[in-house]
């Protein structure tokens, strides 16, 4: 948050880019769009049409026994090498992602919070995120934050999911709990400020005052502007993250939508109904 | 192929007398035998024979180069005039032009008490007491390009540190190739670091120019006394065509310590070797390496390393990171002598291969002739983390960025075995300006520079 307000006279009011123009919210516009989206991996189709709109401000869960496709979904978004896309379309804020390297997914404001977040030893969180942040910036056409700026941003940040200072100086990841590392997460999405993030069975392996705290990052960095989809198999993560929509997803179809309610339903009466629904 | 060894021994023939006449009798009294070792060999070993994997010494030696035989000065001023890239880190300079010793004016002023660095050539001819019990006693026989570097010796660099002299200052000693026609160097460095001392010595090797064949054949013999300690940081920054066959010979005395760290970051073909006996019982010794290699180049490390004592201890990490078509080879064997009770040898060899037609050649060897030792070894060879870079880049970080991240990483715990500070942190910069595109003039035409 900024503590006062900006000192304008130093730095004059840059003409906006066509990149910048791009990172204005137009409320009308849906932050995700994804139309018929078909996938797979080594040859086996597992999204089979996924079609979403996600609109800014919105909170979609999406659920599904395990198989069914979620993982595999939230990765092709982000542009993971080993699924291959079949068909379909998916745009961020108009911005056709499929063709895009993760890289610049993640500049255009996608960001995905791993099931399984990756040990990187050798790599520190500082020089990890700085980087991250100046190759956004570069994108941006912004200049790349000073020392003392970055380390104020990473400060701020660290403070909404409670992120102890020592694990910023850490390797990524490295050594860290399993809390720690969902934490770390959410400390990276606060530094990024993606327009959408998804977040991939965030409550996996996470005891109840992770979950807490979590889930109160994860609220904190919502506004009207961003929106954020959570993938979970459990009812349990949608108490502290309240969402507007539920998704179910089954053998890479959502074959049914609802609101809130529907994950209570789940809760209550599993997955099977659904099954008999589909026709099985 | 011609043999390449038969027009070093043709110019020993004819011009025995000429270098004889410019270098000290200490020297001379040495030639010799060392003559004879490689009218033995007959020729330098090549790909294919026993442990020589990769490097071909035979083909290292083979173009025309010139000797300075004559001793013609080669311009200091040169030396003047040249940054090293690893500044700042001692004042305690010698600058080798060629083959020939420059020292810097803080080297004759304010050298440390019991701390001499000097030309050998000069130190052999005044201090003979200093040199004769160790000159050779440690390389002798052991390779043909070893006898070639004693049968053409003419100058080096003596670094002699008295009973119980402890210098934390490092000793650097900068050699530089710099003349226009193609030169072939005798580099010659000992070390004697006598009962209770300590020394720290930095080489950092330097081309010039790099439209020009060079060959560095150097030879270090380091003999650690009792109690003492050694270090020897070694970085090797030249030109693609400056190839290098370096034999470092090291015997440990009891209770003494020793640690190298080489760092292969620009050049051309390289050979090391590192000859170690842990002589004395209680001795430690630390040998590492980091090698980024790219284009064609070959790079070797081997090591023979000989428990001799009990307890002692010995550790290797050697790391390669090959681009391109860069070729690496890492043979070490060590080696647990009967009766060395109490040894504890470990060996860690592992290599990144980033380009396509890279290759690595890893033997790690182990012979233990005694019971109730401790030793390991390992190795691996494989690519970089694919599930790593796909989380940097959906952070945003480029692919290419990602990847010099990641092999920068890879070879930090071999820098920070570096144990003085300054060319700790100095080396962390080397390697990320090695990777990172801010390429120096000497390595423009490696690929992991652009």
């Amino acid at each position: 948050m900024p503590s006062k307000p900006r000192n304008y006279s130093q730095s004059p009011l840059k003409t906006l880019s066509a990149k910048s123009r791009n990172t204005l919210p137009n409320m009308n516009q849906p932050i995700l769009k994804v139309e018929n989206l078909r996938a797979g991996i080594e040859g086996k189709e597992i999204l089979k049409g996924i079609n979403l709109t996600v609109m800014p401000g919105e909170v979609h869960a999406i659920m599904g026994p395990n198989g069914s496709g979620k993982s595999t979904f939230s990765s092709v978004l982000a542009g993971d090498p080993r699924f291959t896309v079949l068909g379909g379309t998916a745009t961020l804020a108009g911005t056709d992602l499929l063709d895009l390297p993760p890289e610049t997914r993640s500049h255009a404001g996608l960001f995905l919070s791993f099931q399984y977040p990756v040990e990187i030893p050798g790599v520190t969180m500082v020089n990890f995120m700085r980087a991250a942040i100046n190759a956004k910036r570069k994108y941006l056409d912004e200049e790349p934050l000073s020392a003392a700026e970055f380390l104020k941003l990473m400060r701020q940040k660290r403070a909404i999911v409670e992120l102890d200072n020592k694990l910023a100086s850490r390797s990524v990841n490295e050594g860290f709990s399993g809390g720690e590392k969902k934490r770390n997460e959410i400390f990276q999405m606060a530094m990024l400020e993606p327009k959408l993030s998804i977040l991939d069975e965030t409550d996996s392996g996470l005891d109840i005052d992770a979950l807490r705290i979590v889930a109160g990052g994860v609220n904190k960095l919502r506004t009207d502007r961003n929106a954020t989809i959570v993938i979970t198999h459990y009812q349990r993560l949608l108490d502290y993250i309240k969402p507007d929509f539920v998704h179910i997803l089954y053998k890479g179809r959502i074959v049914h939508s609802g609101g809130p309610e529907l994950a209570l339903e789940l809760e209550e009466k599993g997955y099977d109904w659904i099954k008999e629904q589909v026709g099985e | 192929m011609e043999n390449s060894l038969t027009q070093y021994l043709d110019l020993l023939d004819s011009h025995l007398a000429t270098i004889d006449s410019k270098a000290p009798a200490l020297f001379n009294a040495l030639r010799p035998t060392a003559i004879e070792t490689l009218r033995n060999a007959g020729r330098f070993p090549r790909t294919g024979d026993e442990d020589v994997p990769n490097a071909n010494p035979a083909q290292m030696f083979a173009p025309d180069y010139g000797i300075n035989i004559d001793r013609r000065p080669i311009p200091a001023d040169v030396a003047a005039s040249f940054r090293c890239d690893v500044p700042n880190v001692s004042t305690l300079t010698a600058i080798v032009v060629g083959d020939t010793f420059h020292p810097t004016s803080t080297l004759l002023h304010n050298l440390p008490q019991g701390l001499t660095v000097m030309s050998l050539a000069r130190a052999a001819a005044e201090h003979p007491q200093l040199v004769e019990p160790y000159l050779n006693k440690l390389a002798a026989d052991s390779s043909a390009s070893a006898a070639l570097n004693t049968a053409l010796l003419q100058d080096g660099v003596l670094i002699h540190a008295a009973r119980g002299v402890r210098v934390d200052k490092a000793v650097q000693i900068v050699s530089i190739f710099s003349t226009q026609a193609p030169m072939l160097a005798v580099r010659r460095i000992l070390v004697v670091a006598e009962e209770g001392s300590s020394v720290r010595v930095l080489l950092c090797d330097h081309s010039q120019r790099n439209d020009v064949d060079y060959m560095s054949s150097q030879v270090v013999e380091a003999f650690v006394g009792q109690g003492a300690s050694v270090e020897l940081y070694d970085v090797e920054e030249s030109s693609a065509r400056t190839r290098r066959m370096s034999e470092t010979f090291v015997r440990q005395e009891r209770d003494s310590s020793f640690v190298s760290v080489g760092c292969s970051l620009c050049g051309g073909d390289t050979a090391n070797s590192v000859s170690l006996d842990l002589a004395g019982e209680g001795a430690e010794t630390e040998l590492n390496a980091l090698v980024i290699a790219a284009g064609e180049r070959h790079i070797d490390n081997r090591i023979r390393l000989a428990h001799c004592a009990p307890h002692c201890r010995s550790r290797q990490l050697f790391k390669y990171a090959l681009f391109d078509n860069a070729r690496g080879a890492f043979g070490g064997k060590v080696v647990v002598a009967e009766g060395a009770v109490r040894t504890d040898a470990a060996q860690t060899n592992r290599n990144l291969l980033i380009g396509d037609q890279s290759t690595m050649h890893s033997a790690p060897q182990l012979e233990i002739y005694c019971d109730d030792v401790k030793a390991s070894h390992g190795a691996t060879t494989g690519q970089l983390d694919e599930r790593a870079l796909f989380y940097m880049q959906s952070r945003g970080i480029p692919r290419e960025e990602a990847r010099r991240m990641l092999v920068q990483a890879f070879m930090m715990d071999v820098a920070d075995t570096i144990r003085l500070d300054a060319l700790r942190d100095r080396m962390r910069l080397l390697v990320e300006k090695r990777l990172g595109g801010d390429a120096a003039a000497s390595c423009s035409e490696c690929s992991a520079c652009k």
